[in-house]
């Protein structure tokens, strides 16, 4: 299936946890400390919201080798199903996250059992239609709200003490969800169960004769990765108070391939700064119009024809080392 | 030279100082308009880059700067995206000091800001979104709603083809919480006329063809097909109901919600005969066709909307409270001003503004010519009939608005 | 009388003629994208852009050239075509060598930027452009009216697609086509001359999703986005026929152009999903489409 070359996403991660990648992430961690008092929060959430996002489908194209064109089903379901759960159920947020998160997960479980049936260009189209199927169930059922979405979620009181209204204690509760998932995924890269998906990548068959059930682990990566997409989907909702149907389009499925291509396939900071890039981007040209859709179209030619490692890839070449 | 040149640097020091003075007066020293609209999807046209050019000339008539009322606009793409929108009019009251948001089509972006701009108490002019609930249960001091809405699409329409002896209907309606309030709102004047609903069709959002729908509407025999849709579903469902020969058939199409650009967009081979209530056309009289000239000259010939008259008319009418004021610091008492005093402005004429945040005004009954009557380019439109203002609009206490039922 | 679960028989005939009508899109549309991947393994995400592109240039003969449809029919297609050689020649070439799906990442990208210069230029409210004269009107079958243009639709798609396989499996240059197909060091080794086969097939297959939007013109709104919507059903189509069998395309495209009329009668609300749901269940039965093999 796959020409010989240069396959999609390959990465090279050891199952130790390099010291470079460690002193990366203290740096990371660090930089969303102190951002907040600079930046404006809200947008600062809006790409933690994106990056988490882009970590959770690149765990599927970067490890192994699935490119989902449908992410959005998972970010959009969350959504609704979180604003729902906080708005008319009345549930405190962490619950509500948390439900949302549940369908994602479920809504993960089930497509992905289909989807992972076939692989490479097969797999993004029928990734690509399953979502379409889900838009057009959300737009069509009652308690979306349809074109309006569901807005006016109220954000509450985390676990009954820490008031979400103030902008600043959003930001640190989000930022908290970001790092949580951010840090799963690390370690779910590292693990032997990574490294088996690794091998998946690199050579299928091969993985299958040493006997393992490749679709067995091929599922549970899908279902990982629709989770952590919904959680950043039940997050996103709680934080600007709104679910829309912007997020279970299938433009969404495109950006979210657009910022882990513009980050690194593959590389485990990549989604983060393809995603600041790409949101700081989006946010200067959006008094342009239709520009905003040229420049996304112009960004993946380049990074198709010339520059398929990425930002973070290219950094990782210089240095060396895997990022 | 020499002489010229001091008289005018004088001026200039004068005139600085003077706007100093009476800038003081407002939120960091000017008044900046913020137009939020839809820069690059299926309103850029009624909407757009015309509805910016709409309230800056609102400004340049206002005589803003001789008047020292240092005005700023700034605008965004809400790309119909209700996330995008509210991220924007955070952003714009957060950090860039906005001081009004104006325009916004598309109800669900209108409903999200709505919201955002009465926590943060500032001020939001709707002219381009349809829904009744921003006068209604979603009402808001902190909101006014200009031009249009749901409520009188449905009853301008609905009424007068009813009395006119379209008294059986079928629906086409986009199946999504827009189609359907539409749809229910014309349902319910048909029936209270007399008429009856003979049966409806719904059709997925965006859906290129219609000919099937078309054909079971054509089987009901109903005099009028009403479309409960918008923007490319209504022109695509006018376009082939004109090839399967509908109106030739003799039934009727009553288009809820169109406008100008839309017309223009079908040509009038297809559109002609199509029926539907606006508040605002530009060759209805000498102002509008002087706004229009204007608007068109600076907008690649697009002729104003409605939606763009509205724009105007509602910027003029703020600036007018923000001078009486002499702030614009808060949202709440600019529009509270604001409902105070009766409107009036060369497009709308005289009108005012109700309790709920409802602009009342006239409201006309079009109808789009055929070919051979239409004289000139964007020739459009003829008078059918003229809904006065105080029954154009929905009776304040049926809207269910808080601010008006204590 | 015979009613088919209280649907009267004449509107079930109606529905079933329309739902032909649509199929002649899919049908194209599907073939255009199945002749691609047969050769280059690419998935042509453009190819709803290209429709467009197609439509839009029926509107800028007539409108700047003054070329009636007919001619439309002809250079559209032809031009469309050849943006689609000069794409070919100047990016999709130097994929060839990487993982498939660079191509899908591509031509999304292509996609996104033709759009949205469309949409720049011309808003999006679409352009008028009205059925040639010689087609206006149309005939009562008795159970219900056909305009006459629809019924070209038709026999234009339907002649079209016929004789794209008749080309391709049938003729000495298809054979080396398929041969391409399944081994192309081989053909190249026998003097012929791959590269250019792969572009001209590439050309070849925009030029059909051209065509189809020159059909479209008078029947849809000329507008940017006319496009976009449509091709994901076609690539649930194309998943449903299984890739790269040509007649598989076509049989698979007008098939589901009925089933999804029908369900306009019986289930309207359901009309926009039926092609997945159906996707969804092929590939549970049989996970490489209907006419693919599996690989």
């Amino acid at each position: 299936m796959v020409s010989p070359g240069y396959t999609i996403g390959s990465a090279t991660t050891t199952s130790a946890t390099p010291r470079h990648q460690v002193i990366a992430f203290i740096g990371m961690a660090v930089f969303f400390l102190v951002a907040p008092f600079f930046i404006y929060p809200v947008f600062l959430m809006k790409a933690l919201c994106f990056a988490l996002f882009a970590c959770a489908f690149n765990l599927l194209i970067g490890y192994v080798g699935l490119l989902s064109f449908g992410h959005a089903m998972f970010l959009g379901s969350a959504g609704y199903i979180s604003a729902h759960a906080a708005k008319v159920w009345g549930f405190p947020p962490e619950l509500a996250i948390l439900s949302g998160t549940a369908t994602a997960a479920a809504l993960g479980l089930i497509s992905g059992a289909l989807a992972i049936r076939r692989q490479g260009i097969y797999f993004a189209m029928i990734t690509l239609a399953l979502a379409q199927m889900i838009y057009f169930f959300c737009l069509q059922a009652k308690f979306t709200g349809g074109e309006d979405g569901i807005q006016q979620v109220p954000r509450g009181v985390l676990f009954g003490f820490i008031d979400l209204r103030n902008d600043l204690t959003m930001y640190f509760v989000v930022l908290a969800i970001f790092l949580a998932g951010f840090l799963l995924i690390f370690r779910i890269i590292h693990s032997p169960f990574g490294q088996i998906l690794k091998a998946i990548r690199e050579n299928e068959p091969r993985a299958i004769s040493l006997g393992y059930k490749t679709d067995h682990y091929k599922l549970i990566a899908f279902v990982l990765s629709a989770t952590l997409a919904g959680l950043a989907g039940s997050t996103k909702a709680i934080v600007f108070q709104l679910a829309s149907l912007t997020d279970v389009n299938w433009p969404m499925s495109g950006e979210v391939v657009l910022i882990t291509l513009l980050g690194g396939l593959g590389t485990i900071f990549g989604p983060v700064v393809g995603a600041f890039v790409l949101i700081s981007l989006e946010h200067y040209l959006a008094q342009l119009g239709a520009w905003v859709t040229i420049v996304q179209g112009i960004i993946f030619v380049i990074c198709v024809l010339t520059f398929r490692r990425g930002i973070v890839g290219e950094i990782a070449r210089l240095i060396k080392r895997p990022l | 030279m020499k002489f010229t040149r001091t008289m005018t640097l004088a001026a200039t020091v004068a005139l600085a100082i003077g706007a100093g003075q009476a800038q003081a007066q407002y939120s960091d020293g000017t008044i900046k308009i913020g137009v939020l609209t839809d820069m690059s999807s299926l309103y850029t046209d009624l909407s757009g880059a015309g509805s910016l050019l709409a309230a800056r000339l609102a400004a340049e008539d206002f005589g803003a700067a001789a008047k020292g009322m240092k005005v700023e606009f700034v605008n965004a793409d809400h790309q119909n995206k209700a996330d995008v929108g509210s991220a924007v009019a955070r952003q714009w009251y957060d950090v860039d000091k906005v001081d009004v948001i104006v325009d916004t089509p598309n109800s669900g972006v209108a409903l999200a800001v709505n919201q955002i701009t009465r926590e943060k108490n500032k001020v939001f002019l709707v002219s381009g979104a349809a829904t009744s609930d921003l006068s209604g249960k979603a009402c808001s001091p902190n909101t006014i709603h200009w031009t249009y809405d749901t409520w009188l699409l449905a009853n301008g329409t609905g009424n007068a083809i009813v009395k006119t002896g379209g008294d059986s209907w079928y629906f086409l309606t986009a199946d999504y919480a827009f189609g359907h309030a539409l749809e229910g709102d014309t349902e319910a004047v048909v029936t209270k006329n007399g008429g009856k609903v003979l049966g409806k069709v719904r059709h997925p959002l965006n859906t290129a063809d219609f000919s099937s729908f078309l054909l079971q509407a054509q089987a009901s025999k109903a005099k009028i097909i009403g479309l409960a849709n918008a923007g490319g579903d209504t022109t695509n469902s006018i376009k082939q109901a004109a090839e399967f020969g509908i109106v030739r058939g003799g039934q009727n199409l009553a288009g809820l919600l169109v406008f100008l650009t839309d017309v223009h967009a079908l040509g009038l081979q297809t559109a002609q005969g199509l029926i539907f209530t606006e508040t605002w056309y530009w060759d209805m009289n000498d102002n509008n066709r002087a706004f229009a000239k204007r608007m068109a000259a600076a907008n690649k010939g697009i002729h104003p909307t409605m939606i763009h008259a509205g724009v105007y008319s509602a910027v003029t009418h703020y600036l007018k409270a923000v001078e009486a004021l002499k702030s614009d610091a808060d949202g709440g008492a600019v529009v509270k001003k604001m409902k105070d005093t009766p409107t009036n402005d060369p497009l709308f004429g005289q009108g005012s503004i109700r309790q709920d945040g409802r602009k009342i005004h006239p409201a006309y009954l079009f109808e789009v010519k055929k070919p051979a009557e239409s004289k000139a380019p964007w020739d459009y439109y003829k008078l059918r009939a003229t809904i006065p203002a105080e029954q154009a609009f929905r009776p304040v206490n049926e809207g269910n608005c808080p601010l008006v039922r204590g | 009388m015979f009613d088919f679960l209280g649907i009267p028989p004449q509107a079930l005939f109606g529905q079933l003629l329309l739902g032909l009508i649509n199929g002649s899109f899919y049908a194209m549309l599907s073939l255009g994208l199945a002749v691609i991947f047969g050769l280059l393994n690419i998935i042509n995400f453009t190819h709803g852009a290209q429709y467009m592109m197609g439509a839009f240039g029926a509107y800028f003969l007539l409108q700047y050239l003054g070329l009636s449809y007919w001619w439309a029919l002809v250079i559209s297609p032809l031009v469309v075509g050849l943006t689609g050689v000069i794409v070919e020649r100047l990016m999709l070439k130097h994929l060839y060598k990487l993982d498939h799906l660079y191509g899908l990442l591509l031509t999304f990208g292509l996609a996104l930027i033709t759009e949205g210069l469309f949409r720049n230029e011309f808003g999006s409210s679409g352009q008028p452009y009205r059925i040639p004269e010689q087609l206006l009107g149309g005939n009562n079958l008795g159970f219900m009216f056909l305009p006459n243009y629809r019924a070209w639709v038709v026999v234009a798609s339907l002649t079209v697609c016929l004789a794209t396989w008749y080309v391709i499996e049938r003729t000495k240059l298809g054979s080396y086509l398929r041969a391409a197909t399944e081994n192309p060091t081989l053909v190249q080794a026998f003097g012929i001359n791959v590269p250019r086969m792969i572009t001209l097939t590439y050309g070849f297959g925009v030029a059909l999703a051209g065509f189809a939007g020159v059909l479209a013109a008078p029947i849809y709104q000329v507008a940017p986005q006319m496009g976009s919507n449509l091709i994901i059903v076609v690539f649930a189509v194309v998943v449903i026929g299984g890739m790269g069998s040509i007649m598989g395309s076509i049989l698979t495209g007008f098939g589901l152009g009925v089933i999804e009329g029908l369900t306009k009668v019986f289930y309207p609300e359901a009309s926009n999903t039926v092609i997945f749901v159906i996707m969804a269940l092929v590939l549970l039965v049989k996970p490489a489409g209907l006419f693919g093999r599996t690989t």
